[in-house]
C-alpha cells in the first residue's frame, strides 16, 4: 500500500508538469489552430526566469579566501547579504517563489511578442509548416539561453523551510515509509491551483466565454462584431504564462538547462494527443494519468516483468489510444480531421 | 669529363639512381632512430603539431568536460615552456624539455562529445581528418571512450583516454591505440570493499540504481561482486537512462524494498540529481532492518560533491585523485592549476593533464611521432611524481596501476574546496589484477 501511495504521489507531481504544459499547448491549438512546438521552450524560459532572478539576487563581491593557501582563491559574498544581512539571505532563499512575480509579466510579453511577431503569419498555413517554424523558433530560443547561461544545468534550490520531506504516511495513517519531499507536494498543489484558475477564467468571465465561443465557432463570433483575434492573442499570452510558471516551480525539482523544454515538449505533445487535441479537460486528465502510469512502470516489480517499460509506456499508451479512440480521451469531433 | 653530357645510357641511369637514393636515405640513417614509415598526420617539417581535446562540453558530464579542457590547455602551456612547468618539474623519469614535443610547438583543437558516442566519434573523425591531430584525448563517458578508442585503432591515431571508469575500456574493448591513466570499476570494488565491511558490517541489503551503459554495468557488476562476497544481499539492480534528470520514480520503490543500502552507480549530473533526490526522499535519515540507511556513491569527484552540496556529507566512495594530497606532484599541480584558474583541479582534470604529458614524454623517449614506437614507449612505462605515487602503464592492457583513494563527503570542510576527505590510500598492489579476467585483444601496432 505504501509503495502504491508513493508511486501515485510521484506520478501526480510529474503529471502536474505535463498537465500544465499540455494545457497551454491545447489552449493554443483550440483557439488559434496552431501546433506550437515552441511551447516546451516557453517552459524552459520560465525556468530561466528563476535562474536569472537567482543570479541577480546573488550578484556578489569577490573576497579573498584565507582558508586556501596553495593559490589565490576568492569567495563570492552576495551584495544583498552584505547590505541587508539576514533579510538579504532570506530574499535569496526565496528566489523561486519570488520568480513567479517576475515570470508572469515576462512570459506574457514573450508570448505576445511570439504570437504577433511570428506565429500569426502562419495561421493559414498547413500544420506541417507550423510545426517546422515553431520547432525552429524553439531551437533559436534554446541557443539564446545557452549563450547566456551555458550548457550546464543550473541548480536553483527551494527555500530552506520546504527543502526537507513530509511524513505523508503519518498524515494519511499509513506506514512510516511514505515520505515525500515538501517541494514536490507544493508543486502538485501549485499545478492544481493554476489549472483551476485557468478553467475558472475561461468558465466564469466574459472574456473566457467569448474565447470558448470562438473555439466553438470562430466565424459566428466574428460576425457578432467581436474582435476574436485580439482575444486569441491574449490567450496565447496566458498559455505562455502557464508554461512559464510550470517551469519556474520545477527548477528545485530538476536543475534546468537549455534543453529542458524539449524533453518535456515531446511528452506533453503525447499528452495532448492522448487527451484529445483542443480539449482542455482532456489535457489535464491525460497529463496526470500518464504521469502516474510512467511512475508505476518504473517500479522494480513491473520492470522485472517488462524490462524498459518505463521508457516506452507513454508512447505505448498513445498508440493504443489512437488505435482505439483516434480523437483521444476527451477529443471533439472534427478537430484535425479532414 | 662533364657530369651529364645529355645522353641517357643504362649505366648512367643506374649510377644516378644510386646517388639520388643514397642522398635521400642519408638524413634518415644519420638521424637517431629515424623511421621511414609514413603515418597518418605525420607533422613532417611542420614546426607545429596538433592535439585534439574531445571533451563533453554539453550533456550530463559537462562539468567534468569543462575542467578537462582547462587541464589540457594548461598541459599545452607547460609543454611549450610557458608557465611554471607544473608536473614536468616532478615527473620521474621525464624526457620533456619545455620546448614543445620533439622541438615542435604544440597547438590544439577542441570538440564537444555531447556525452554521446556518435557525436564523439564524429568530432574525433573531424579532428583526425580535417585538423590533422597527431593524438587526441578526452572523457568523461566510458561509452564515448570505447567508441572513439575503436576509431583511434581504425585510423592509426593514438587516443589517450580522459576520465573513463568502465572495466571494458581496458578490458574486453581495449585497443592498441588507446591508453587509460584513470582507475576502473574493478579497482573501485577492491578498494571500497574492506571499508564498507568495516563501517557497515556483513549483513546488509543493497539496492543498485545504475546508469544504463557500459560504465554503469561494469561498476554494478564489480560492486556486487565485492559486496556479495562480503555477505551482502542484492535486493534489486535497476537500470536508469543516462541523463534521466528526475530520478524520483526510481527512488520511491527503494523506500519499501527492504534494502538498507542504496548504491548509486551514477556519475556527473546524474549522480548530483539522484543523490540530491534520494536525500530529499529522506533516505539518509531512515532506519531499516534496525540499521541506519546508507547511501554509497562508488565513484565521485569534488565537482560532483560541489553540485550535491550538503547531500554528499558522510557519503563513501572512491576517487582517482584529490587535490588535498600532500605529495610533491599533487602540490605542484594544484598550485599551477589554482594560480591559472582560481580553484583546484578535479580528478578529471588531473588524469587529462597527466595523459597529455605522458604522451608527449613517450614521443620524446621514442624520438619520433610514429605511433607504433610511441605506443611501445608507453607500454610498461613506470613513472612517479604525477600525484598518484609509483605508477605502471601496463603493456598487456594499457591500464595504469597506482593507488586508489577511498573518500568520504567532508562533514566539516575547512574551505570552500575541502569537500572530500581521503580516508584510505589503497596501494596499487591491492587493486592489481590479471589482465586475462576481462578478455579482449589489443590489436596490431601497425594499422
Amino acid at each position: 500500500m505504501d509503495a502504491i501511495v508513493l508511486q501515485i504521489l510521484n506520478g501526480l507531481d510529474k503529471g502536474g508538469a505535463y498537465a500544465l504544459i499540455a494545457l497551454g499547448l491545447t489552449l493554443i491549438f483550440g483557439t488559434l489552430g496552431v501546433v506550437n512546438f515552441a511551447h516546451g521552450a516557453l517552459f524552459m524560459l520560465g525556468a530561466f526566469c528563476s535562474v536569472a532572478l537567482q543570479k541577480l539576487l546573488t550578484l556578489s563581491m569577490k573576497v579573498k579566501d584565507p582558508s586556501v593557501t596553495f593559490f589565490d582563491a576568492y569567495k563570492q559574498i552576495p551584495y544583498l547579504e552584505i547590505w541587508l544581512g539576514d533579510t538579504g539571505k532570506a530574499i535569496i532563499d526565496y528566489a523561486v517563489p519570488l520568480s513567479i512575480l517576475v515570470a508572469i509579466p515576462v512570459m506574457l510579453l514573450i508570448g505576445l511578442a511570439m504570437e504577433r511577431g511570428l506565429i500569426r503569419h502562419f495561421y493559414k498555413r498547413s500544420h506541417a509548416e507550423q510545426i517546422l517554424v515553431t520547432f525552429g523558433l524553439a531551437i533559436v530560443l534554446q541557443e539564446i539561453v545557452k549563450h547566456f547561461f551555458g550548457a550546464n544545468p543550473v541548480p536553483v534550490p527551494a527555500p530552506a523551510t520546504v527543502a526537507g520531506s513530509a511524513d505523508v504516511g503519518a498524515l494519511l495513517g499509513l506506514g512510516s515509509s511514505v515520505i515525500y519531499p515538501w517541494w514536490r507536494l507544493i508543486y502538485l498543489g501549485f499545478s492544481l491551483v493554476v489549472i483551476a484558475i485557468v478553467f475558472a477564467f475561461l468558465q466564469f468571465t466574459t472574456f473566457g466565454m467569448v474565447v470558448r465561443a470562438g473555439m466553438a465557432d470562430r466565424e459566428a463570433v466574428g460576425l457578432l462584431g467581436i474582435n476574436i483575434q485580439r482575444r486569441f492573442t491574449i490567450v496565447f499570452g496566458i498559455a505562455a504564462i502557464v508554461a512559464g510558471l510550470a517551469g519556474v516551480m520545477y527548477t528545485p525539482i530538476l536543475p534546468p538547462d537549455y534543453h529542458i523544454g524539449m524533453d518535456f515538449l515531446v511528452l506533453s505533445f503525447v499528452v495532448v494527443v492522448v487527451g484529445g487535441m483542443g480539449s482542455l479537460p482532456g489535457a489535464v486528465t491525460a497529463g496526470f494519468l500518464l504521469g502516474i502510469l510512467q511512475s508505476f512502470a518504473s517500479m522494480t516489480e513491473v520492470k522485472s516483468l517488462l524490462p524498459g517499460i518505463d521508457q516506452i509506456i507513454i508512447y505505448l499508451v498513445a498508440v493504443v489510444i489512437l488505435l482505439v479512440r483516434p480523437r483521444g480521451l476527451l477529443g471533439r469531433k472534427g478537430v484535425m480531421e479532414g | 669529363m662533364p657530369i651529364f653530357d645529355g645522353k641517357f645510357t643504362r649505366r648512367r641511369v643506374l649510377q644516378s639512381g644510386l646517388v639520388v637514393g643514397a642522398g635521400l636515405a642519408a638524413p634518415m640513417v644519420m638521424r637517431k632512430r629515424a623511421w621511414a614509415e609514413t603515418f597518418r598526420n605525420d607533422p613532417g617539417n611542420n614546426p607545429n603539431i596538433v592535439f585534439g581535446w574531445n571533451v563533453p562540453q554539453t550533456g550530463p558530464y559537462a562539468d567534468e568536460g569543462a575542467d578537462e579542457l582547462k587541464a589540457y590547455q594548461l598541459a599545452v602551456k607547460h609543454l611549450n615552456g610557458e608557465g611554471d612547468g607544473g608536473l614536468m618539474n616532478t615527473m620521474k623519469p621525464c624526457s620533456l624539455k619545455g620546448n614543445g614535443v620533439l622541438g615542435k610547438k604544440v597547438t590544439y583543437v577542441t570538440g564537444d562529445t555531447q556525452t554521446k558516442s556518435d557525436a564523439a566519434r564524429a568530432s574525433a573523425k573531424r579532428m583526425i581528418e580535417k585538423d590533422g591531430v597527431i593524438m587526441f584525448s578526452g572523457g568523461s563517458s566510458s561509452g564515448v571512450a570505447v567508441a572513439v578508442q575503436s576509431l583511434a585503432q581504425e585510423m592509426g591515431v593514438i587516443f589517450m583516454c580522459g576520465l573513463t571508469h568502465s572495466n571494458d575500456t581496458t578490458g574486453k574493448d581495449k585497443k592498441r591505440y588507446g591508453f587509460r591513466h584513470f582507475f576502473n570499476a574493478y579497482m573501485t570494488g577492491k578498494a571500497l570493499g574492506p571499508v564498507l565491511k568495516e563501517e557497515m558490517g556483513t549483513d546488509r541489503k543493497a539496492y543498485h540504481l545504475t546508469a544504463d551503459y557500459t560504465w554503469g554495468w561494469t561498476q554494478e557488476e564489480s560492486i556486487k561482486e565485492t559486496t556479495e562476497a562480503m555477505g551482502w544481499k542484492t535486493v534489486a539492480a535497476v537500470r536508469t537512462p543516462l541523463g534521466a534528470g528526475d530520478f524520483s520514480q526510481y527512488i520511491t520503490p527503494v523506500l519499501n524494498s527492504g534494502a538498507d543500502v542504496l548504491i548509486l552507480n551514477h556519475y556527473g549530473k546524474d549522480m548530483v540529481n539522484s543523490l540530491t533526490q534520494a536525500v530529499q526522499f529522506g533516505l539518509k535519515d531512515k532506519m531499516v532492518n534496525g540499521k541506519k540507511f546508507e547511501i554509497i556513491v562508488p565513484l565521485f569527484s569534488r565537482l560532483m560533491a560541489r553540485g550535491a552540496g550538503d547531500a554528499i556529507k558522510g557519503i563513501l566512495g572512491t576517487t582517482n585523485w584529490n587535490w588535498s594530497l600532500q605529495d610533491e606532484g599533487s602540490k605542484a599541480f594544484v598550485k599551477s592549476f589554482g594560480q591559472e584558474y582560481g580553484f583546484p583541479p578535479s580528478q578529471a582534470a588531473q588524469t587529462c593533464y597527466v595523459q597529455a604529458l605522458l604522451y608527449a614524454n613517450a614521443c620524446e623517449m621514442a624520438g619520433t611521432f610514429y605511433p607504433p614506437e610511441v605506443i611501445k614507449a608507453l607500454e610498461d612505462f613506470q613513472f612517479d611524481g604525477m600525484g598518484n605515487g609509483p605508477t605502471l602503464y601496463r603493456g598487456a592492457d594499457h591500464q595504469c596501476f597506482k593507488q586508489v583513494l577511498v573518500v568520504r563527503g567532508n562533514e566539516n570542510p575547512s574551505s570552500q574546496f575541502d569537500l572530500l576527505r581521503v580516508i584510505k590510500e589503497v596501494p596499487a598492489s591491492e587493486v592489481t589484477y590479471d589482465p586475462k579476467i576481462f578478455g579482449g585483444e589489443l590489436g596490431p601496432y601497425k594499422v
